[in-house]
């Protein structure tokens, strides 16, 4: 029987593993170094906060790997042998494959700064990142001050998970506002504003300098870059993006870009072996999409993809419209499309915030030809079907405007806020047309 | 219930964090319960109507304050901080010490209701129930009960806790008008209009206690003989109760299940439910997701509904009697009318909705059909002795076994250790049709926003009812599930606003494709195939 061996349980490793099953009755293993069971990553930050246990976070019961005969194996692959298709485990361990899938994940990037390797510096990523959380940050008297220093998706999770323990938090954002090499301006300051209605010392343009240890080789404060201030702190939490989490592949032969490099069937450039999810980096681009997605969701995708390939229908890997979404806070956020934060030279913005600062709006579309672009939706939830649809017929914008309703998700009784919306984008069209005369 | 679990930190921050509005919210409960407690051992009270109003303000008030100084500072958003670290909503000490008081407070309410101080015989009340009077005789007329007692202080906990829960949801309107819609229905129907209709009773007239919301089975004495005898010797106004009764099993609920699901029941109209949403809140968490357990509830509470129907069904065959000539409704009539509309029930699902039902649901319906069924035979062909029971003894162990201890102690006792809802999922037979209905033959779902799942399971942890909500949710699946209670949390709790509780056209409701969106549409069309 065709072994089947996957790097990873992750989304990704997972998602191709459940596939595989579906599809054949090959032997199947996950191997893991983080945990035994397969977890939502994206819920670890509930765990801190007391939302959820551990347990919780399993999207699958314990029985579920046996009943569907998944192998599980916790060990750490030091080294791909291709050539004898097999992988050394860091224990003395050897396990024969027949193909290889490598979902390794990513890690938090380090940029060199001095000290960033003390204790009580970490990232948030892994099941040992939350452990390590709950040794240097369990409360407000062992860890007096947090800094993060990264201005994304997990530095603001980082953020709000501490501030449920009450610790206080500087944040240090390189960017002028939070988030703002992604999102427009407009938003990206109602986020800033967000971020400061919950006691957060967010400094904006500020960069991390160096990390400063006490006398045990633990962190004792920060310096910034631009003030020469120093902030003493317990925990500093990097969360400057991640890249791939390929160092043990080094030796293997794969070729290695900052990613695994893949063509368009996850394919890398040994044969039998195929890399999916965050550690994979695409050859060709794909739309607009960046060669490395470290999301959720193409990991799942990716995940699908390679599970019909492995089971001999070759498949290319097509993503279809783009989407994420994530929390700020109090404040969801979703994206459909492209809203590009500088604008590309075809494209054009209409902004619409509600007047409490915690809802907005964001809708590109073709300078020329009106088409509709994408969406970027806070504080409203927006049907994930209905913008799919829109992009696939492309629509323009009056029409994505003047059926904005149809897209609504937020939960019944609910203020609306359409007719609000439709209402400005058409003033400042009439204005523009205006102006035009 | 009410009156144990008061004010142990079960909102917002660690509970060490307890701030001076909670501290004075909770030194108001605690008086409140102390009055209480006082009285309980016949402490002599002088003016009792003051006491009283001191009691239940200061219970209510604390809670209430204890709410404002949890929220008064918080922005909209969701307030689970520290749930699983907090000892009262984590099965801890508190957890257990709360659990065990309100058992033995249930024990005592149901089965020893003269430690109470209830007058036997005619004495006067004493004790709590004494203290009880003055607001039972302002609004009946009547000395208080043991129920008066439990009604007041129920009502009280509903409204309290209610304000709680909307201040906890700010934000979101569904969760606030629905609370504010089983704070109404406690307050008017349950508590205030029965208590005041009870004025209408004099030496010839007199009408059962008749809460309108409480229906058969919910309600098990529904249909017992006194209760029937009272209505139809009311004359008019008691047989309008009675046909809104029946009514409103029939009819109306059908109605209401189609359009809107079971929620319009047991999240916005029922006092069970009411409780458990308000009161409950804190341990909504604790509700066992398993398969096992999913397994266990579909048969138990079936079970109970099938309980439920034979006992009814034997105690409405005794008081109806044989002879056409006098009465319509005679117990062969009764009897075979029961059986043709369960029959002709069960051959309308198996028919429109076989394919709907998995293995283990097919067997079970065939089971219980042909238990029925085959006890009204045998009751036909031996004569009086009804089910095998006799109906009385079936009726009482009925009352006992589900209407006290699985719905009273078990149900509300254990909240802290099982969760709100246990008596909802378990064992109410009024869920168990309810839910029937809103599985095969509603427009009720929670739809699930294409591929946007993170699978994070915020929902499945904060579902009262046990759903695994996030199975379906990261399949892209609609959720349809019979336990269902509408309550939206799930919705409120989504990181990522996936769910939506809807009520849409039944085609294509219940779909098991996968249809993550985002994949390319070839990729969905093999994953689709299998």
């Amino acid at each position: 029987m065709e072994h089947i061996v996957i790097i990873g349980n992750g989304i990704s490793g997972v998602t191709a593993a459940r596939h595989i099953r579906k599809l054949s009755d090959k032997k199947i293993t996950i191997i893991s170094s983080e945990t035994e069971h397969f977890f939502s990553r994206t819920a670890l930050m509930y765990v801190y906060m007391g939302h959820m246990k551990y347990e919780h976070t399993k999207p699958y019961e314990d029985y579920f790997w046996k009943k569907n005969r998944i192998e599980l194996k916790q060990g750490f692959v030091k080294t791909v042998v291709p050539n004898q298709k097999e992988l050394h485990f860091s224990d003395g361990d050897k396990m024969h494959y027949d193909k290889l899938i490598i979902a390794a994940g990513s890690k938090p990037n380090k940029f060199g700064w001095p000290g960033q390797d003390l204790q009580g510096v970490q990232g948030l990523y892994s099941k040992q990142d939350l452990d390590s959380l709950e040794i240097f940050a369990p409360s407000n008297k062992v860890c007096r001050r947090a800094v993060i220093v990264g201005g994304g998706l997990i530095g603001i999770e980082l953020a709000e998970m501490l501030c449920t323990r009450n610790i206080p938090v500087t944040f240090l954002v390189r960017e002028e506002h939070f988030w703002n090499g992604v999102l427009p301006e407009g938003e990206s300051k109602m986020l800033s504003r967000h971020i400061k209605n919950h006691h957060i010392d967010l400094r904006l343009g500020a960069n991390l300098k160096e990390i400063l240890s006490d006398e045990n080789g633990k962190v004792r404060a920060v310096v910034i870059q631009e003030t020469g201030e120093e902030i003493a702190c317990d925990l500093v939490g990097l969360t400057a993006g991640v890249s791939p989490n390929i160092d043990f592949l080094k030796e293997s032969g794969i070729d290695l870009g900052r990613g695994i490099k893949v063509n368009r069937f996850l394919e890398t450039s040994v044969d039998a072996i195929y890399a999916i999810g965050d550690c994979a980096e695409q050859l060709e681009p794909i739309g607009n999409r960046r060669p490395i997605e470290a999301v959720w969701y193409t990991g799942r995708m990716m995940g699908e993809t390679v599970a019909q390939t492995i089971c001999e229908n070759r498949l290319e890997y097509k993503p279809g419209h783009w989407f994420n979404s994530a929390k700020f806070f109090d404040i969801e956020y979703q994206t459909y499309g492209w809203v590009f934060a500088n604008k590309k030279e075809y494209e054009e913005h209409f902004h619409w915030k509600h007047d409490d600062d915690t809802k907005c709006i964001t809708v590109a579309f073709h300078k020329e030809s009106q088409l509709f672009l994408g969406i970027n939706t806070f504080g409203l939830r927006m049907k994930h079907e209905v913008f799919d649809r829109w992009l696939s017929e492309k629509r323009d914008i009056n029409y994505v405007m003047g059926n904005l309703s149809e897209a609504n998700f937020d939960p019944e009784f609910y203020k609306r806020f359409e007719g609000q919306v439709l209402r400005a984008f058409t003033n400042k069209i009439s204005l523009e047309y205006k102006k035009q005369q | 219930m009410s009156t144990i679990e008061k004010n142990m930190s079960l909102t917002g921050d660690v509970p060490k964090n307890i701030n001076a509005l909670q501290k004075i919210g909770t030194a108001f409960g605690m008086l409140g319960l102390f009055i209480i407690v006082l009285a309980g051992f016949n402490v002599s009270m002088p003016h009792k109507e003051v006491w009283l109003t001191i009691a239940l303000t200061a219970l209510g008030g604390g809670i209430v304050l204890f709410a404002h100084g949890s929220y008064k500072n918080k922005l909209a958003g969701i307030k689970n901080d520290g749930v699983w670290f907090k000892s009262i909503s984590s099965r801890g000490y508190l957890a257990w010490i709360a659990g065990i008081a309100l058992t033995g407070f249930y024990i005592v309410l149901y089965f020893f209701a003269e430690l109470l101080g209830l007058g036997i015989d005619g004495a006067a009340n004493t004790g709590v129930i004494a203290l009880f009077d003055p607001l039972s005789r302002v609004l009946s007329g009547n000395a208080a009960s043991q129920w008066f007692v439990y009604g007041t202080l129920y009502t009280v906990a509903i409204l309290a806790f209610g304000v709680k829960f909307i201040r906890k949801y700010k934000g979101n309107r569904y969760e606030q008008l629905r609370t504010l819609s089983v704070m109404f229905f406690q307050t008017a129907f349950a508590f205030i209009i029965p208590e005041l209709m009870a004025r209408l009773n004099s030496d010839d007239f007199s009408l059962p206690y008749n809460d309108l919301k409480n229906m058969w089975p919910l309600n098990y004495y529904a249909f017992d003989q006194w209760r029937i005898d009272q209505f139809i010797n009311a004359e008019t106004i008691g047989l309008v109760f009675l046909l809104f009764g029946i009514l409103s099993i029939f009819v109306v609920s059908p109605i209401l299940t189609y359009k809107y699901g079971k929620r319009w029941y047991c999240s916005w109209v029922c006092g069970c439910g009411g409780l458990a949403e308000t009161a409950g809140d804190s341990f909504r968490q604790l509700s066992d997701k398993s398969m096992s357990a999913w397994k266990i509830e579909r048969w138990v509470v079936h079970s109970v509904l099938v309980f439920s129907v034979v006992t009814t069904t034997a105690v409405i065959a005794t008081y109806l009697g044989y002879d056409a000539t006098k009465y319509w409704l005679t117990k062969d009539v009764f009897l075979i009318g029961v059986a043709v509309f369960l029959g002709v029930l069960f051959a309308v699902i198996w028919y429109f909705k076989k394919e709907e039902l998995a293995k283990d649901a097919r067997y079970g319906a065939i089971g219980y059909l042909v238990i029925i069924l085959g006890l009204i035979a045998t009751h036909y062909f031996s004569g009086n002795e009804l089910f095998l029971f006799e109906a009385g003894k079936l009726r009482s162990f009925y009352g006992f076994l589900i209407g006290s201890v699985f719905s009273g102690v078990i149900g509300t006792g254990f909240y802290p250790i099982f969760g709100s809802r246990v008596w909802c999922r378990m064992g109410c037979p009024m869920a168990a049709i309810l839910g029937m209905q809103q599985r095969l033959f509603s427009k009720f779902r929670i739809t699930t926003n294409g591929g946007q799942c993170i699978s994070c399971g915020n929902c499945s942890t904060y579902c009262e009812m046990g759903i695994d909500v996030r199975a379906y949710a990261q399949k892209g699946e609609n959720i349809v599930r019979s336990s269902c209670v509408g309550c939206g949390v799930c919705s409120a709790v989504c990181p990522r606003g996936v769910l939506k509780l809807e009520n849409a056209s039944m085609n294509g409701r219940i779909d098991s494709n996968q249809i993550l969106l985002g994949n390319d549409v070839d990729l969905m069309d093999l994953v689709n195939k299998k």
